[in-house]
């Protein structure tokens, strides 16, 4: 009773939305991009990539060295973009060209990423972009409003752009080849496509949104630590299962990414809830590996179910007449 | 047009399982040839195939392609010049794609693939009109999955795909085996419209004798990885398959049930 007591006065307190629900907002949209990369691999190409944890950490160190020595901060997000993708084309290539399992290929990259993190940090764990200046703190400045929400309307612009670039990316020729390679891709093949590079770019392209969104976090937290993409594939499955239940009827493209990342603030809104109740944060990891685990065995459970029940129903039936 | 010269291809060599699946084939067709392929089961037929299509390299040998040697290309560089609808309907289709997309994904088969917007009205005008010559009906469901269709509209529509964009070869790989007799009766009533009004040249395999004879103007047949057979022109006409089956004792007591049975 307590808990819910607890949970009724705080959604009531105005400061719990302006405070931690709308820093999970922002922090929603911005590992949003993340998920967009997840759902690339996971659901466009069918792919599981677990280079993920590694390369959205490479993203956000790469960003913050880049800065720290100077660098333009719109200059550094794209090169952490490029250098996650490069963590993605490792990743593809031993994948397609050395026809590596894809779970194995993912894993070996990430682990590697975490000694060359290391590495990008100066052999620290973890390092301060203090008050240097990034397009979030601009946006702070420009419209004297605070981090955290700067941090939302960069997410949120951010996160529109990648929705619609990749909405218009998978309806060209090569974006459609992609879709295909990850849906039947005995046929694509027959139809001249080399799916090997189709799958190569597609892993790329995934990681590339996934190292951007590590560099944008780093923004936004205004440090960059190796070990910030732990569990992030969990996070980008769970975020990606949480908006296919949303939106579950609408099966256009761009509703199901726009999903994706609306699974994120949703995700990110009920660590916030958890937290509030007196959760430990450090328990966050459990609790999504339960959520991802519920979500994924669902399907299953419930066609088991439902295939007794008609069997009780029909048999039932059969007997009576 | 299509060469096939001294073709080997055995699998699992060195083991108890060694399989000869094709022995010193050699093999030559017309442009505008018609021909089907019968014979039991592991005598090669889809081998054969699937040496032409790219799908396994041959141990030995060469394949032409009007006298381009593709016998090194990989699968996907090969379907510049083969169009191919397989046995399983699922194969040739990608079911979460629209019937158009699927289509458009057709169209470009063996072309570079560029950024350009896959769908644009022309095409779309385009395809409708292509499906609707199907007589199925789908040309009002463009926009439809394709995973939404029966197991015959999509062989229908795959057949659509494959020869879209003219191929040099067309391969059947017993692409109506596993539809229901009318089904299948009505996709071999396409397929001879669509070959004949386009002068494709086919290589067909089938279980069914009756179709083997029915279709095409050649006939091959093939036992243990070697042609044993092959006929065309009239004297494929008087082939009846009485003949064929005694052709077959003949050769070995190799006949499987399925075919008895067709």
């Amino acid at each position: 009773m307590n808990i819910i007591f607890n949970l009724f006065m705080s959604f009531l307190d105005i400061k719990f939305w302006t405070g931690p629900m709308l820093g999970a907002t922002a922090q929603g949209l911005i590992w949003g991009i993340m998920v967009l990369g997840v759902y690339i691999t996971y659901k466009v190409l069918d792919v599981a990539d677990l280079t993920v944890d590694g390369s959205f950490a490479t993203g956000g160190c790469i960003f913050a060295v880049l800065v720290v020595s100077g660098f333009d901060p719109t200059i550094s997000l794209l090169i952490a973009a490029i250098v996650g993708g490069v963590a993605g084309f490792v990743t593809g290539i031993l994948h397609t060209k050395f026809k590596i399992p894809a779970i194995l290929s993912g894993i070996l990259t990430q682990l590697g990423l975490y000694s060359i993190n290391l590495r990008i940090l100066g052999n620290a764990a973890n390092m301060s972009i203090g008050k240097i200046d990034t397009n979030i703190k601009f946006v702070s400045t420009f419209f004297s409003i605070t981090q955290q929400q700067a941090g939302l309307v960069v997410g949120l612009i951010v996160s529109v752009i990648c929705i619609i670039l990749l909405y218009i990316l998978f309806g060209t020729e090569i974006g459609a080849s992609i879709r295909a390679t990850g849906n039947n891709s005995q046929m694509i093949r027959a139809l001249g496509v080399d799916t090997d590079k189709t799958k190569l770019m597609g892993i790329v392209l995934s990681n590339m949104l996934i190292g951007l969104s590590g560099a944008l976090l780093v923004q936004m937290n205004k440090y960059a630590d190796v070990g910030m993409g732990k569990g992030a594939i969990v996070y980008g499955l769970a975020s990606i299962v949480i908006g296919e239940v949303i939106f579950r009827k609408i099966k256009n493209f761009a509703v199901m990414l726009t999903s994706s990342v609306v699974g994120c603030i949703i995700f990110f809104a009920i660590r916030a809830i958890v937290i509030k109740l007196g959760m430990d944060a450090n328990d966050m990891q459990l609790l999504s590996s339960i959520i991802v685990a519920i979500a994924l065995s669902t399907p299953i459970i419930k066609e088991e179910i439902e295939k007794k029940r008609s069997y009780r129903e029909n048999t039932k039936n059969f007997v009576k007449k | 047009m299509l060469k096939i010269k001294n073709v080997s291809k055995t699998f699992y060599k060195g083991t108890i399982n060694e399989k000869k699946a094709l022995v010193d084939i050699n093999f030559e067709l017309k442009d505008g040839d018609f021909v089907t392929v019968i014979g039991g089961n592991g005598a090669g037929k889809s081998t054969l195939q699937n040496v032409i299509s790219g799908l396994y390299a041959v141990d030995s040998g060469i394949i032409e392609i009007d006298g381009t040697n593709i016998t090194n290309l990989p699968e996907y560089k090969r379907a510049k010049y083969i169009g191919r609808v397989f046995q399983d309907p699922m194969i040739g289709t990608a079911s979460n794609m629209q019937i158009e997309e699927n289509l458009a994904l057709a169209d470009k088969r063996g072309e570079k693939r560029t950024f350009k917007w896959m769908l644009n009205r022309d095409k779309k005008i385009f395809f409708k009109e292509k499906v609707a010559s199907l007589g199925l009906g789908l040309e009002d469901r463009m926009e439809s999955k394709v995973g939404l269709l029966s197991g015959g509209q999509r062989q229908a529509l795959t057949l659509l795909m494959a020869t879209i964009k003219k191929p040099d070869l067309l391969l059947l790989d017993e692409h109506t085996a596993a539809l229901d007799p009318r089904t299948a009766k009505k996709v071999l009533t396409l397929t001879e419209e669509i070959v004949g009004d386009n002068n494709i040249t086919t290589i067909m395999i089938t279980h069914n004798m009756k179709d083997a004879i029915q279709y095409g103007n050649r006939l091959i047949m093939m036992d243990a990885g070697k042609i044993i057979y092959d006929v065309s022109g009239d004297e494929k006409k008087k082939l009846t398959i009485e003949m064929l089956l005694k052709k077959f004792e003949t050769v070995e007591d190799k006949i499987s049930d399925r075919m008895i049975l067709s």
